[in-house]
């Protein structure tokens, strides 16, 4: 379904004239730096790792808010990066987004239904009567009744009924690919499990595939059927969920894990060493060594490979251990 | 007993008529003890961590109840003799760490300066004090020369539990410290503030995050709209829930080492300036009765705290 090839972004960091001058160097931040991976039709891949670590830019990448500085990305076997306008907008249509922030995504002088009617004319599917039935109906099916909730305005709404709103949105134009940007996180604990149960009913209605972005493993476990682990730019560890989750193969997803809160109490620690390294200025040789409690020479001089058969990681010296 | 909060309501008068966000709320705490007070946004949580430092500005009020701490009656002091508490006594982070740093000052000035305003020491022996916190809490000591920006957001949260440390207070209370930061963060943070329950003071953790709570505190006090619902064991409350919103609420969560699927919670919280008759959760309630259209009272069912006429004490 989708298949992207050394995905990379860099922004330049903005610098006054006279440190131009003086350092004569343009740095970059290296958001996504060589991200490789795909998703079959109706899987639901989930990309994890901490904030900063190029998850979100990769998403906005795919769905075409931003663009890549290097890398392909093809949909259905055509390459995207190379297409015209016209065909761009045409794909735009198939491939969607759930934001984070429900309070940021929704317009706030649009009617609910207007915004969903607003999606299908964009897309040319529908206009007039036919619009606002299928907004009608819509609505029906996320949970939010269209006699009572068309007429409303996003300030009327909680968190948690305008994410419904953004996922209907995306929903109406049945697309076959829909990136959920921690589309909870900012939602009620108890209202969570709602929303994810509506995605994931979409996914089975509409066999969609799916990248799912968190920095919540727990939730990364229930709905992907893969997890990819990212870390400075890079996928560190990418396989079945039950594999990643149960075997982690680098120490970066091992401790990760071992960080995630649970109602297990017993569970085995991986340490990390100290914060986060500067996207700016990412080590040499393997981007984790200096957190890496396993580091050896070879690591701090060869960048590890992502290698494996479906169940790949980027490590000179992968553990062996079961959670 | 450290702690002991009696009967305590906190309400806000606003325009949409009275929101009692605290509602006749009492716990306690000894000293040693880790507590969380774990809810949704609105729960009344925070409101509850506030009131006990009485941090509660216009249009709210604490409107009865006692706080007695340490031999005082917190709702009944001074605003004179409550400063000298706030900080030297009970010691609060806050989720965002940029609530309690001066982005313009040194982190050395401004833990100097909070402990010159409370002990009785000179500049020079509090800035050595500052240098023994901050290597305490984990960062380097040379760390008294930056400032906030030039600091993470997990060694900014590090710098406030050093500056609330540093005055030795009896009790901590940590409002969503770690809300904001990564799970290995977290991590840290969380061992940290379990060190200084180790050296005697009392922690006050309140947070959404109900794993967490199992994880790293004592006893769980469950929160809805303004009422305590259940309070007790951590460990033997997140395992036999008794209340339905706290059963609900578990199996509404994903974990992440257990593979099962999530049930969730029908309806949403309600309005507070107007809630349910009865029982504030029955509307959600799966097993809600006509008797649930009187408020339920407060039973202890060995050495738990419920807050359902599912357990009535006949």
């Amino acid at each position: 379904m989708l298949k992207v090839e050394g995905l990379k972004k860099y922004y330049p960091v903005q610098k006054s004239s006279i440190e131009v001058l003086l350092t004569k160097r343009r740095d970059f931040v290296r958001a996504v730096d060589g991200v490789t991976f795909d998703v079959q039709k109706g899987e639901v891949l989930s990309l994890v790792g901490e904030s900063g670590c190029g998850k979100t830019t990769t998403g906005r990448i795919l769905v075409g808010l931003e663009t890549p500085t290097d890398g392909r990305i093809y949909f259905k076997d055509k390459e995207v990066t190379s297409m015209e306008k016209d065909e761009l907008r045409r794909l735009r249509r198939h491939i969607q987004m759930v934001f984070q922030d429900p309070y940021a995504s929704l317009n706030p002088r649009m009617k609910i239904g207007e915004h969903l009617e607003d999606s299908l004319a964009v897309h040319g599917i529908a206009e007039g009567e036919e619009a606002k039935e299928m907004a009608m109906a819509m609505l029906d099916r996320v949970g939010l009744p269209g006699e009572q909730f068309y007429n409303r305005m996003p300030y009327q709404l909680s968190g948690g009924q305008r994410q419904r709103v953004a996922i209907a949105r995306a929903m109406i134009l049945k697309p076959e690919f829909v990136v959920a940007d921690e589309p909870v996180s900012m939602i009620d604990v108890s209202l969570r499990a709602a929303i994810l149960d509506l995605l994931m009913s979409f996914r089975e209605e509409y066999d969609l595939s799916m990248i799912f972005i968190t920095h919540d493993l727990s939730v990364a476990r229930l709905v992907g059927d893969r997890i990819a682990v990212m870390y400075l730019g890079k996928i560190v560890e990418i396989g079945e969920t039950r594999k990643v989750i149960h075997n982690p193969r680098h120490p970066y997803t091992a401790a990760l894990l071992s960080s995630v809160p649970s109602f297990m109490k017993r569970r085995k620690r991986v340490e990390i060493i100290g914060d986060i390294a500067n996207p700016i200025d990412i080590p040499p040789g393997c981007r984790y060594h200096p957190r890496c409690p396993f580091a050896r020479d070879v690591c701090r001089k060869d960048e590890p490979e992502l290698e494996g058969d479906r169940h790949l990681f980027a490590c000179h010296f992968p553990l062996e251990l079961t959670f | 007993m450290l702690l002991e909060v009696e009967n305590l309501t906190t309400l806000f008068r606003t325009k949409r008529g009275i929101i009692r966000a605290v509602d006749n709320v009492s716990l306690s705490l000894e000293k040693g003890d880790f507590i969380s007070i774990v809810g949704e946004s609105g729960c009344g949580k925070s409101t509850l961590a506030y009131s006990i430092i009485r941090l509660i500005d216009s249009p709210g009020e604490i409107a009865g109840g006692k706080i007695y701490f340490d031999g005082k009656e917190l709702t009944s002091l001074s605003e004179e003799k409550m400063r000298k508490v706030r900080g030297k006594e009970i010691g609060m982070v806050f989720q965002d760490p940029m609530t309690s740093l001066d982005p313009l000052e040194k982190i050395g000035d401004q833990i100097t300066e909070t402990l010159m305003e409370h002990i009785d020491v000179t500049k020079k022996e509090a800035w050595q004090i500052a240098r023994e916190m901050l290597e305490k809490v984990g960062l380097p000591p040379d760390r008294v020369e930056s400032y906030p920006h030039q600091l993470s957001g997990g060694q900014r949260q590090r710098v406030v539990i050093a500056m609330a440390v540093s005055l030795n207070p009896k009790l901590l209370i940590a409002d969503e410290p770690t809300t904001a930061l990564d799970v290995i963060v977290q991590e840290k943070i969380m061992d940290l503030l379990n060190e200084m329950r180790k050296e005697g003071r009392a922690i006050m953790l309140i947070t959404h995050d109900f794993a967490l709570a199992a994880e790293r505190s004592d006893r769980i006090a469950v929160m809805y709209a303004g009422w305590i619902i259940e309070m007790g064991d951590a460990d033997r409350l997140t395992k036999e829930p008794m209340h339905p919103y706290t059963r609900g609420l578990i199996e509404s969560v994903p974990d992440v080492w257990v593979d099962r699927e999530i049930k969730p919670l029908p309806g949403f919280p309600p309005d507070l300036a107007k809630p349910p008759e009865g029982c504030r959760f029955r509307p959600r309630c799966p097993l809600a009765t006509e008797k649930c259209m009187k408020e339920p009272p407060g039973v202890d069912v060995d050495g738990r705290y419920v807050k359902c006429w599912l357990f009535e004490v006949k």
